[in-house]
């Protein structure tokens, strides 16, 4: 057979089962609808955990120090620190905070600024806010730089702000172990449900699966239509995924933007990049392909001719 | 071209459908298969067309041991044999012209050659001008010579009738069977399973008679075993 042939053959059975499913129209979208939310779900999921990472981008690779320096260090003093600090190597970027100006936003942030009238002195001290360079902010690197500036004898404390930063990491990991186990679940469904799709199909068509094989047709020949129509369904719910999945970007878009804008961030929602769609339709054309081929290999053998 | 040899067939259900058949049919032979139903007629073909294998015996097609051939093989294999049935088996919601076609689209014929073939085919059979047609338009004569249009469109060498003149008239059996004829005349090997006793005599062809799974008044271990009466 030659390649052309070949080539036409498939092309044959390519627009004969995209015909069949334009002819039943609501019996495909419906199809189409289950195996779009289906794919839909893990997407959206992704898209989450992309988000929530981009929307605190800033914060998760960069771990500041926080110096405290003791009480009784004047802030002509802390000034100076300050600088020495900033001549270090590792250290991109110090700010320091007076111990009144760290009071003036306690007060007017926490609530508390009846109660903290009543105090004599400001019980704060300055603070040293040490933002390391990136390529010094792995754990060793930022453990020898909380050593360093425990040692100064102006120093009273020095705490590491990754707490939070390793929190948060970890419930972005759940969800990332949530999304695996989601797109595996509603992997096996759209399996299951184009299978089972097929299947009733190929027992529609008995009759001519049995002259076919009668007149000689190949397993393969009798499997191809059917797998077609799989990738078919696999795609096309890939792209119902993907609308839906638009569809709820746009719709958040602009209560995201309020939101972020309230907390002082021009984050904006990001819908899926070209590799996600990619990997959507992909995927799903895969799928479509797996389900029809299982089932295929199932309910083919069982249809024999008779005479 | 085929030969039966010491051929048992035993159905799952525990039926032996044939004991101990042993045939020969030459090539470019037409030979009528007769019998009472049950006899047998029907196991022969299917055992021809690789529809059954044998339990035990061997059957050989074209050189082909149809009880060792691998299962990838058998489509290829029935392409070689072309099949005429009792119910013709067409695809009713299927224009003439695409029944007929089907037995060269599954052998990856070039479309042209299709349809060139496919004329061909319609033209010995008497029904061009039918290709738009479905099936179920055309009267039972003529759905008759469409299933003998699809069973020789791909020119095999071996061509299987069963009962095919079941359902028709003694006019329109007498047709189809001067048409079967025609196809042994240009070298196709022929075997016609029918109870039809007037044609059989009619076309004076040779005759293997089966009675309860055997070759009727044959030793059933003789090799020549068949009964031919020209």
């Amino acid at each position: 057979m030659s390649l052309g042939v070949a080539g036409a053959r498939h092309v044959q059975a390519l627009l004969g089962s995209l015909g069949r499913l334009v002819r039943n129209p609501f019996a495909t979208a419906l199809t189409l609808l289950v195996i779009g939310l289906a794919l839909a779900l893990p997407t959206a999921l992704r898209l989450f955990v992309i988000n929530a990472q981009a929307a605190t981008g800033g914060f998760v690779n960069a771990v500041d120090l926080s110096v405290y320096l003791k009480t009784d260090v004047p802030l002509a003093k802390a000034q100076l620190l300050a600088g020495s600090a900033r001549e270090r190597a590792e250290v991109a970027d110090v700010t320091l905070i007076p111990a009144d100006k760290a009071l003036e936003e306690f007060r007017t942030y926490s609530g508390f600024g009846a109660a903290l009238e009543a105090l004599k002195d400001n019980p704060l001290p300055h603070l040293l806010h040490v933002r390391p360079r990136a390529d010094a902010s792995s754990a060793a690197a930022l453990e020898s730089l909380r050593r360093y500036f425990a040692a100064w004898p102006e120093v009273d404390l020095v705490q590491i702000d990754s707490d939070w930063v390793r929190r948060f990491n970890a419930i972005l990991e759940v969800l990332r172990r949530l999304l695996v186990m989601a797109a595996l679940l509603l992997g096996a469904g759209v399996l299951a449900v184009i299978g089972n799709t097929i299947r009733l199909e190929i027992l529609n068509r008995r009759a001519e699966i049995e002259v076919t094989k009668l007149v000689g047709g190949s397993n393969a020949f009798v499997r191809r239509p059917f797998l077609y129509t799989g990738m078919l369904y696999g795609l096309g719910g890939a792209l119902c995924a993907w609308a839906i999945v638009e569809a709820a970007v746009a719709l958040l878009g602009e209560p995201v933007a309020t939101l972020a804008k309230l907390y002082g961030s021009r984050y904006s929602l990001q819908g899926p990049s070209r590799d996600d769609i990619t990997t959507l339709l992909g995927g799903g054309t895969v799928l479509g392909w797996l389900g029809a081929w299982i089932s295929a290999a199932r309910h083919l053998r069982s249809i024999q001719p008779r005479a | 071209m085929i030969t039966f040899d010491h051929l048992s067939k035993r159905y799952p259900n525990g039926r032996e459908a044939l004991t101990n058949v042993t045939f020969n049919v030459d090539r470019g032979e037409m030979v009528f298969l007769t019998g009472r139903s049950g006899a047998g007629k029907s196991t022969v073909l299917k055992l021809i067309a690789l529809l059954e294998r044998p339990t035990r015996g061997t059957v050989l097609v074209n050189g082909k041991n149809t009880g060792t051939l691998k299962a990838r093989h058998i489509a290829a294999f029935r392409r070689q044999v072309g099949m005429v049935f009792q119910d013709h088996k067409l695809l009713l919601d299927r224009p003439v012209f695409d029944n007929v076609a089907l037995p060269l689209v599954v052998a990856a014929t070039p479309l042209k050659e299709i349809d060139r073939r496919v004329r061909a085919a319609l033209d010995q059979v008497g029904l061009l001008g039918q290709e738009r047609s479905l099936p179920l338009e055309l009267s039972v004569g003529e759905q008759q010579r469409v299933g003998i249009a699809r069973a020789v469109v791909s020119k095999p060498p071996v061509l299987i009738a069963d009962e095919p003149t079941g359902n028709l008239d003694p006019d329109l059996s007498l047709e189809v069977m001067r048409l079967f004829r025609r196809f042994q005349d240009v070298g196709v090997t022929v075997i016609v399973a029918t109870h039809d006793l007037h044609i059989v005599r009619e076309f004076g062809q040779r005759e293997i008679v089966l009675d309860n799974g055997r070759v009727h008044g044959q030793a059933v271990d003789s090799l020549p075993s068949l009964v031919a009466t020209r």
